[in-house]
């Protein structure tokens, strides 16, 4: 608040801060009175005077001093205290987000505060062609056909996609024509040979002179479980092709069974919770690790709560899978399968990597692992949990278990940067 | 002339309507007819062009760009005089006729012109249009002594803007005390001596008599026979809906044109939104509440459902919100005052000062608050009043700091 205040009047005086902590009543947690730089801006729509609009490049609620004429209307279009007047001032102030370079991000020593800007996606790409058609018919809230649209608008039309068994051709994503489904060429594959095929294709292309973008849009069965040999086969010879999973924890389109990468404790139609179960007894296992063991040129993790750190990563493996192989593993919150409301789907997403139930990470062999979104004050994991329904039968005991397991595969991850930090060469000064 | 979405009207609600039909439909034909010959604007910035402080041509709302850039046709100058439900046709002025396929009626107030003897033989002035702020800025220029009569946000504001610029004013108000509709008498009473220490003569609880032509100006007698001669007279009375063209159409009127939750009128394709619009009213009965978030709410819910959006949501009720700035001081108002036993009544304080605050809560909920000259989040208050958030746990940390405890609250629980 004092460098907000130092930033925009000059002063140590809070009351000229933009963005105001309020301490919460049991003393403890923090709440927060800031500007969202809402993109349906009420104070905009209320301002009878102009000055305040939308920045479409920006995103930023800009305020014209010129035009102000100080009725604070605006504040009544607010529910965030984003806009306020100060009689300190003596008109209505508002964050501007510092030209880009906030004041206060800079001196938050717990990085409590980040600067975002996954809403630029929507500048850079809004333009672009949707590869896919309309009318895909993804359950309510499912995060799978966000993603996919999402990727291939950044991949582009010279690509050929692979879709073995699952939610995705499930969908109706593997059309015809460019009339229903994909507007690229896209082909169902088996469950067993999805990356293997796709390298063969791959090659042919490659042959007749094409440069094209070989990639996988698979399902965590097609992945982790019969897919496996075949992904792991490409990944050794690393194969030239961008192999995406997502990852809904199961095999849900075709009864909601357990996969090997379903985590413990989860209700599924073949771990159910009765007298001798109470939900899957064994650990997930973790594939985007094993997959870095097999040396490929690029492994990452992605949530579509963040956005702008998928397509960070996305525009490498693009880059990567001209050459080599590109694995990107990507969580796909279920609302039919793991039961919780449809409109929660990206709060589920958030709240797996606030609670480093899913740490975002990425991996290439000459500089190892590092987190890309680290997570130093987790959330309690119990926090996830009770979000959604197959976990609900969750004793404490188990709940125990799982943070222990989350606690337990972060520090190994850490252990994985440290090693990549101590190998990796020190920059030239 | 044809356009799929025919919108008569072009401030708050009408714009908005516009913006959330071209959410969903980019490509279908919007047009909208005013009978206005400016670029849109707002009524409430009339008063600062008054002033001087807006210039006329920096107040748009939206430019012929925008209008361009979202294929939208903006006409204006056209007056509509009949609409024909059964042709879905309406008729101008001009004669012309525009075919629709949705209808939106946003056609605002005018200005109400009270029951005083010889009002319509004086010259005198109203302020609901541009080009009324135009004319009553050139006639401040002349005038040294003018009668506001109607001391409502508008009527207060002109005086204002009149004292300022050196012109003696009486301003004639028939309930006991300024701003009534939205302030309790002891706010009120800290306006009022605002007011009358900027040499404003508060004439509270009176009535024209009459008013004769008398010069360039006019003499006019109040009630208790005192009389006070003017160079300018400004009547702000109020305004009413403006649907006289409805006639015959069979649209259903009562104060204002009837809507349900989503704006709709009693006939298909025909919605209403705004000061026009009588909806429903947060705490029952359907009421015109011509404030301007309510014009932008009601906009917003008759766009998205005329481009049948899925994500429509219905009306949460009309609920009285202003926020009021006088001599650089200022006065919010949220919700409604107490209206009968069982109200939990909040007052605190120094009126001398100038400070004061009343809050009103019913079965720990909030249902009002107004201060002055102490600010407070009136969107937040808004949303506690909507949601019908129960502030029992924190009803003392509410009453001491209000601005503080629904920043707290808002920020848990605004998702």
């Amino acid at each position: 608040m004092t460098a907000c205040a130092q930033a925009k009047a000059k002063t140590d005086d809070q009351r000229y801060s933009r963005i105001h902590i309020l301490p919460k009543s049991n003393g403890e947690d923090v709440e927060l009175a800031l500007c969202r730089q809402c993109a349906d801006p009420i104070c905009v729509m209320n301002c009878p005077s102009g000055a305040l609009s939308k920045n479409g490049d920006t995103g930023v609620i800009d305020w014209a001093e010129s035009k102000c004429v100080n009725c604070l209307l605006c504040t009544a279009g607010c529910a965030y205290a984003g806009i306020v007047y100060e009689a300190a001032i003596g008109h209505v102030a508002k964050c501007d987000l510092c030209d880009g370079d906030p004041a206060c991000v800079k001196v938050c020593p717990k990085e409590a505060l980040e600067y975002r800007t996954a809403a630029r996606i929507f500048n850079t790409y809004a333009d672009m062609e949707d590869m896919f058609c309309r009318g895909l018919s993804a359950c309510h809230g499912c995060n799978s056909e966000l993603l996919i649209r999402h990727t291939m608008r950044m991949v582009g039309p010279d690509a050929v996609v692979a879709a073995p068994p699952g939610c995705i051709p499930g969908m109706g994503t593997v059309g015809y024509n460019g009339q229903t489904g994909a507007k690229v060429p896209i082909f169902h594959s088996l469950l067993t040979n999805t990356a293997t095929m796709l390298a063969g294709v791959k090659v042919q292309y490659n042959r007749v002179g094409r440069d094209v973008t070989a990639i996988a849009l698979a399902g965590d069965g097609g992945t982790a479980d019969a897919g496996f040999q075949s992904v792991s086969g490409a990944a050794e010879r690393n194969d030239p092709i961008l192999f995406i999973c997502v990852d809904n924890e199961g095999y849900m389109n075709t009864g909601m069974q357990s996969s090997g990468v379903t985590p413990y404790g989860s209700w599924t139609s073949t771990t159910p919770v009765g007298g001798q179960m109470q939900g899957k007894r064994t650990e997930a296992k973790n594939l985007p690790i094993i997959m870095t063991m097999h040396n490929c040129s690029y492994v990452a993790t992605a949530s579509t709560a963040f956005l702008e750190d998928y397509y960070a990563k996305l525009e490498k493996a693009i880059e990567v899978a001209k050459t080599g192989m590109a694995y990107l593993h990507v969580h796909a919150p279920c609302p039919t399968g793991w039961r919780f409301p449809s409109g929660m789907t990206t709060e589920v997403c958030r709240m797996q990597v606030r609670t480093n139930f899913i740490a975002l990470w990425e991996y290439d062999p000459t500089n190892g692992l590092r987190f890309t979104h680290p997570v130093d004050r987790p959330e309690p994991v119990a926090d996830y949990l009770k979000l959604i329904g197959k976990y609900r039968h969750l004793s404490e005991e188990q709940v125990t278990h799982i943070q222990h397991t989350v606690d337990e595969k972060v520090a190994y991850l850490r252990q994985l940067t440290q090693i990549a930090a101590a190998r990796r060469p020190t920059p030239a000064h | 002339m044809h356009s799929k979405y025919l919108i008569v009207g072009s401030s708050h609600a009408a714009l908005e309507a516009a913006t959330a039909i071209r959410l969903v439909d980019a490509e279908g034909t919007l047009t909208l007819l005013t009978r206005d010959a400016h670029l849109p604007y707002s009524p409430t910035i009339l008063p600062y062009v008054v002033s001087g402080r807006s210039q006329p041509d920096n107040v748009v709302l939206r430019n012929q760009a925008y209008f361009i850039d979202n294929a939208i046709a903006f006409v204006p100058g056209a007056t509509v005089v009949a609409i024909d439900p059964a042709q879905s046709s309406l008729r101008l002025a001009s004669g012309e006729t525009w075919q629709y396929d949705r209808l939106l009626i946003a056609t605002g107030a005018s200005p109400m012109l009270p029951p005083v003897r010889g009002l319509t033989d004086v010259p005198f002035h109203v302020l609901r249009s541009m080009d009324d702020a135009i004319i009553l800025r050139q006639a401040m220029g002349q005038a040294r002594s003018a009668i506001v009569l109607g001391a409502g946000l508008i009527g207060m504001h002109a005086a204002e803007n009149m004292a300022k610029a050196k012109i003696a004013v009486t301003l004639v108000e028939l309930q006991p005390h300024a701003l009534a509709g939205y302030f309790q008498p002891k706010a009120s009473a800290i306006i009022e001596r605002t007011f009358a220490r900027n040499g404003i003569r508060m004439a509270m609880g009176q009535t024209l008599r009459s008013v004769e032509r008398q010069g360039g100006g006019c003499l006019a007698t109040l009630a208790d026979g005192q009389t006070i001669t003017a160079d300018l007279l400004l009547v702000c009375t109020g305004v009413k809906p403006n649907i006289g063209f409805l006639d015959g159409s069979g649209i259903e009127v009562d104060a204002g044109i009837l809507v349900d939750d989503l704006m709709r009128t009693n006939l298909p394709n025909i919605w209403a939104a705004g000061d026009v619009a009588q909806a429903r009213g947060f705490w029952g009965g359907k009421v015109v509440n011509g404030i301007l978030p309510n014009a932008v709410e009601q906009g917003r819910i008759a766009g998205a459902g005329m481009a049948d959006d899925a994500g429509v949501t219905p009306f949460a009720g009309a609920v009285p919100l202003n926020t009021y700035s006088f001599f650089g001081q200022q006065a919010i108002s949220v919700g409604r005052g107490s209206t009968g036993s069982g109200f939990d009544i909040e007052d605190s304080g120094d009126e001398a000062d100038g400070v004061y605050r009343h809050i009103v809560l019913k079965d720990g909920r909030l249902v009002g608050i107004a201060t002055i000259n102490d600010f407070i989040d009136a969107g937040i208050m808004w949303q506690l009043i909507l949601r019908g958030t129960d502030l029992s746990p924190v009803k003392a940390a509410f009453i001491a700091n209000p601005q503080l405890t629904g920043r707290r609250l808002m920020s848990q629980i605004w998702r």
